[in-house]
């Protein structure tokens, strides 16, 4: 009974949306174990499509390809993105900061085909200045995922730094030691959960870009979702069924990983507490 | 010793100096710069070369000629398709917006109000669809929507129609596309503030005697505004130039700008064209693109 006086109209609709959000899920991996071609139709229980997911030659290339781009991307983005909330959230007032905090700001809603376009204009206009990049590929990519996922770093970051009580930094400051020893010593251990989060966001973003991948690669380099794409815009394939039960796999456990960690570090705290307390 | 005081300290400076330069060269090489080059090459003419555009200033017989060609905006005005496919995108990502709105809204809500140790599951939850691939969440669309598709065929079965709906390849696949993928993105910023909003002020307004709709109305609404804005900026800008889901799930006839502008690329390879389409984009979402960047600098800079 009580549980039914709790369910108000919120608590259903959340628990509606949550349907919404993995029911599409759940019917793609059930049907990754359909011995049918078919999506529509159920033939019986098999794994074939995963053994010949693995024979793909092109997919696991582009998935070596992907991960080696976002592996890239996401450790530039760190760096070009702490560096960046760094400067907004504690040098006050210097000249192009609104040109600093607009350019870190916009590429989260910049649509991608504009993105792609203007990266892409841009290449080949160095190339005919400087004759770099003569071949668009994994470097070009590299520098396109690098720029945009930056500024998601640079969120992550932002309201971790915020948050941060100062007075350490100040402390450390007023003993004599340098910005930038500071910065190594006190601030970044601090920070570096955040750096861990925005890290992961960055390289599933790189991982799952497709327009702007698209713009800026050359014949040479084709990611995950290029090869995935190419494959579902002629129709539907358990082959893909397959991959997309890997990826929710993996992305899952990891998930879950970070939930238990922390979960972990906040019964700790919590015990910290109690012990100060007692 | 004054000299070494001054000198640590110039050295600080300069040192300032280097870190500000870092993201800001690398975001004005890689994201202002390309835009110009957008917007220059909007106004070149299209020719049969490598690279397709031909050049804005030629120099000849001691004259610099300066070529600005505003043909492809007027080719832009004078064709109905490229008008219609601004229209479709922004009703489409509007409606997709409300939709998002509607729904993610109370599911916000709903976590906000739950005990320390679910909102954490929730929020995880509500987050995993979209760190996992945005493509592949796509297509498991096309598998339900289909004429011979999941949703189809239980209706069918239940009885509720009698010949299959057509869903995939319309407009309306593509709002469920948009509203699928983009839900997280306006859940996200609407939980962050109605969980730091200050239970103190609903308590007040109770205490007061206000009727639990009036304080939703007058308190919870109003304190959320700066969530709701972002919510919806973050799924409508990126929405508006969607290219994967209406090619996807919208059909050939689904005219959306973001299709429009990758094909004109990509098949007609009238590259000036295409600018011209993302130069008329950007400027269309101009509007939005402040309102969300005010919010979010103000966020930054807090």
């Amino acid at each position: 009974m009580r549980a039914l006086r709790r369910a108000n109209f919120s608590t259903v609709m959340l628990i509606l949306g949550l349907v919404f959000l993995y029911l599409p899920m759940v019917v793609l991996i059930v049907y990754s174990f359909n011995a049918s071609r078919l999506v529509t139709v159920w033939a019986g229980f098999s794994t074939q499509w995963y053994g010949e997911l693995f024979r793909d030659r092109q997919i696991l290339a582009a998935v070596w390809t992907s991960l080696r781009i976002a592996f890239f991307a996401a450790s530039m983005a760190v760096c070009l993105g702490t560096v960046a909330a760094f400067v907004m959230t504690r040098y006050g007032k210097f000249r192009g900061k609104t040109a600093l905090s607009s350019m870190v700001t916009a590429p989260l809603v910049m649509p991608e085909v504009i993105v792609g376009l203007s990266l892409l204009l841009l290449f080949v206009q160095m190339a005919q200045l400087i004759g770099w990049p003569a071949d668009r590929g994994m470097a070009t990519i590299w520098i396109a995922h690098t720029t945009f996922c930056s500024a998601y770093v640079a969120v992550v970051v932002a309201a971790r730094l915020r948050e941060m009580d100062r007075s350490i930094e100040e402390a450390a400051m007023d003993l004599g030691s340098p910005p930038v020893k500071t910065f190594f010593f006190i601030t970044l251990p601090i920070i570096l959960p955040a750096l861990a989060a925005g890290w992961l966001l960055a390289f599933t973003l790189s991982l799952d870009d497709l327009v702007i991948a698209s713009f800026v690669s050359g014949p040479g380099a084709n990611t995950l979702p290029m090869v995935v794409f190419s494959s579902v815009r002629l129709g539907v394939s358990p082959k893909i069924n397959a991959l997309a039960t890997l990826i929710i796999l993996a992305v899952s456990l990891a998930t879950l990983l970070a939930w238990y960690l922390m979960r972990r570090s906040e019964t700790r705290r919590q015990q910290m507490l109690k012990q100060r307390d007692a | 010793m004054p000299t070494r005081f001054t000198a640590t300290l110039k050295r600080w400076r300069l040192g300032r100096r280097a870190v500000i330069a870092f993201p800001l060269l690398w975001l004005t090489l890689f994201f202002l710069l390309p835009f110009a080059l957008v917007l220059k090459i909007s106004l070149a003419e299209s020719t049969v070369a490598v690279p397709p555009y031909g050049p804005l200033l030629e120099y000849a017989d001691q004259t610099l000629h300066v070529f600005l060609n505003l043909g492809n905006y007027l080719f832009l005005l004078s064709d109905s398709l490229y008008v219609a496919a601004y229209w479709g995108s922004i009703k489409m990502a509007f409606l997709a917006t409300l939709v998002c709105l509607l729904m993610g809204y109370p599911m916000a809500y709903a976590m906000a109000r739950a005990s320390a140790r679910w909102q954490l599951i929730l929020l995880l939850l509500v987050m995993l669809p979209s760190w996992t691939s945005f493509l592949i969440r796509v297509y498991a669309w096309m598998g339900i929507l289909s004429n011979s598709g999941l949703l189809n065929n239980l209706l069918l079965w239940l009885g509720v129609i009698e010949s299959p709906l057509r869903i995939m390849n319309t407009q309306i696949a593509v709002v469920i596309g948009i509203v699928y993928a983009y839900l997280p993105f306006m859940v996200l910023p609407l939980y962050a503030h109605l969980t730091r909003m200050d239970n103190s002020l609903l308590e007040a307004a109770s205490d007061l005697g206000s009727r639990k709709i009036n304080t939703f109305l007058k308190v919870t609404l109003p304190l959320s505004m700066g969530g709701i804005i972002a919510g919806s900026m973050l799924v409508f800008i990126p929405a508006v130039g969607e290219y994967v889901i209406p090619e996807l799930l919208g059909g050939p006839n689904t005219l959306m700008i973001g299709k429009v502008l990758w094909e004109e690329f990509f098949l007609n390879r009238d590259w000036p064209v295409a600018s011209a389409l993302a130069m008329v984009m950007l400027l269309l979402l101009l509007i939005p693109i402040v309102l969300f960047h005010r919010y979010q600098s103000r966020e930054l800079e807090k």
